[in-house]
């Protein structure tokens, strides 16, 4: 554009003036005092750019009034500045494809990844207000130091979006504690890998899902929460299936198991609350794949409470007590069953409990024809299938379908794995 | 020219080389380390009386607890009671 009696100094080509100064219209004109903008206008006004410049003549001829038009600048996203990343530059070649070259740098889980880009990556750090270069944990099993820029790398490989941050640097924290004990869960034979229930309205916020399919396939959320810790462990912990991952068969969950708890609909407080934090909230359980409860007949809460205990006793053998601990996963038409009855979530787990104790002499190597079992020295001894906090009941699922689901645990307690509860920052 | 970011710890792969095999363990010390694994004990058990047999003298040891890495203490009691070690695994 030309304006009679405006003498051009300097041409741009790039777009670097309208990102810094917000230029959102063509023509602008901005008045500078010592570097900064005193006088700022929009649009073409020839009185006000007369009186703006101090040309007296400026823009003869043209019309006294046009409104102008949108900044290229808005059509394109403002560059990222990504110089204050400090992982190491990897530079494929250039005619290798990029999500081929990060599967074969062994960054993959099996499944396509999105190539970590510092662009990427420095728009998956606007997701959280921490420093990108704080440590967040040291990752097993090789006792990593993992920055929340490393987190973020391997969140863009995941799939996540930059509000998910906050949720994946807490399940990280939470998996490399001593209680989870992350390293004895990585190494072991068992089926087992970490489940991520989220509480609190972060849930809703980033769109997870805790209804319909809220274990299955089809929510970003889901899917890529878990996969970004499993990651995590894999790229900066270096644990891997075949290396230090000697798990016999391990599960499908081991992609990503994580899911939402449905608080609004539950008659119950939230798992996160009856851990003892409010709000926003990642409890992690060391958990293989879920298992269906199937019961369309009850209609009293101790008909269905006695039918859960029957499936709980099978997590791991009917034989094995105390071992493992379990996740019931109480869907919304079972919960209206307790619901209805006022029974509150530690009623429910009393009356599973009083239906899960058997005499040692069932439970011995031998009983039953089995030789699997507890040592002869219980033979005498009354067992419970779990111990008293080896039972967690989470609420989730679509609104039809008598079904629940059991999620059983590894070694419990001191010597294997113990849920965690951490707070999302 | 595509450039990435390094996912991983950045740590260089390090080759560490095995410990030098001895020639004979007759009059050595072999240290037998249950990790506390079902039938871990009866495994080793055999070794023990195999091992004696030649003249090897064993210490045994285990584990509190198979799901987590061996303490400290443990590791530097076997590493300064014996020649070699022996780990049972089992199931």
């Amino acid at each position: 554009m030309e304006i009679p009696g405006l003498e051009v100094k300097r041409e741009e080509e790039s777009l670097d003036l309208s990102y810094a100064f917000d230029v959102e219209t063509v023509p602008t004109l901005l008045r500078f005092e010592n570097g900064e903008v005193v006088e700022r206008t929009v649009g073409w006004n020839r009185d006000i750019w007369r009186k703006i410049t101090g040309v007296a003549d400026l823009g003869e001829g043209l019309p006294e009034h046009r409104p102008g038009c949108g900044s290229r600048a808005l059509d394109f996203p403002k560059p990222v500045d990504t110089s204050h990343l400090a992982s190491r530059r990897v530079t494929i070649g250039s005619q290798e494809d990029d999500i081929e070259a990060c599967i074969a740098r062994g960054w993959s889980d099996g499944l396509p990844v999105v190539p970590p880009t510092p662009a990427r990556v420095a728009r998956m750090l606007t997701g959280t207000h921490r420093d990108a270069q704080e440590i967040v944990a040291v990752i097993p099993p090789d006792l990593a130091e993992c920055t929340v820029e490393k987190v973020a790398v391997n969140a863009v490989l995941a799939g996540c979006e930059p509000s998910y941050m906050p949720v994946v640097l807490a399940a990280v924290e939470a998996a490399c504690t001593d209680e989870f004990n992350m390293h004895g869960l990585l190494a072991t034979t068992y089926f087992s890998g970490p489940v991520i229930v989220v509480n609190g309205p972060i849930a809703k916020r980033i769109g997870m899902n805790s209804g319909v399919n809220a274990l299955g396939q089809g929510n970003r959320a889901n899917s890529s929460i878990g996969r970004a810790l499993q990651l995590v462990i894999r790229n900066v912990g270096g644990g891997r299936p075949g290396g230090v991952d000697r798990a016999t068969l391990g599960n499908p969950g081991k992609l990503s198991f994580c899911f939402a708890e449905d608080e609004a609909n539950s008659p119950w407080e939230g798992l996160a609350e009856e851990h003892g934090v409010e709000g926003d909230a990642v409890t992690l359980f060391c958990g293989e794949g879920p298992r269906g409860v199937v019961d369309q007949i009850s209609r009293t809460p101790e008909s269905l409470a006695k039918s859960f205990a029957v499936c709980l006793r099978t997590v791991a053998h009917p034989k094995l007590v105390l071992g493992f601990d379990a996740m019931l996963i109480v869907s919304p038409e079972h919960a209206s069953r307790f619901k209805e009855a006022g029974w509150t979530k530690q009623r429910l787990r009393d009356e599973i409990y009083a239906n899960l104790n058997f005499p040692g002499a069932e439970l011995i190597r031998g009983a039953q024809g089995i030789e699997e079992g507890l040592p002869e020295g219980f033979k005498d001894a009354t067992l419970p299938k779990f111990t008293p906090n080896g039972l967690l009941i989470v609420h989730a699922g679509g609104g039809a379908g008598l079904f629940s689901a059991i999620v059983g645990g590894w070694v419990a307690g001191e010597t294997g794995s113990k849920p965690v509860t951490r707070a999302i920052t | 020219m595509t450039e990435l970011l390094d996912p991983t710890s950045e740590r260089e792969p390090s080759h560490r080389p095995l410990a030098k095999r001895p020639a004979d363990i007759t009059g050595k010390t072999v240290g037998l380390l249950d990790i506390s694994k079902p039938r871990g004990d009866v495994f080793l058990d055999r070794l023990q009386a195999a091992l004696e047999k030649k003249g090897v003298k064993v210490e045994r040891f285990k584990k509190p607890t198979f799901t987590k890495p061996a303490p400290a203490d443990l590791r530097h009691e076997i590493e300064t009671k014996c020649d070699l070690v022996i780990e049972a695994l089992a199931d």
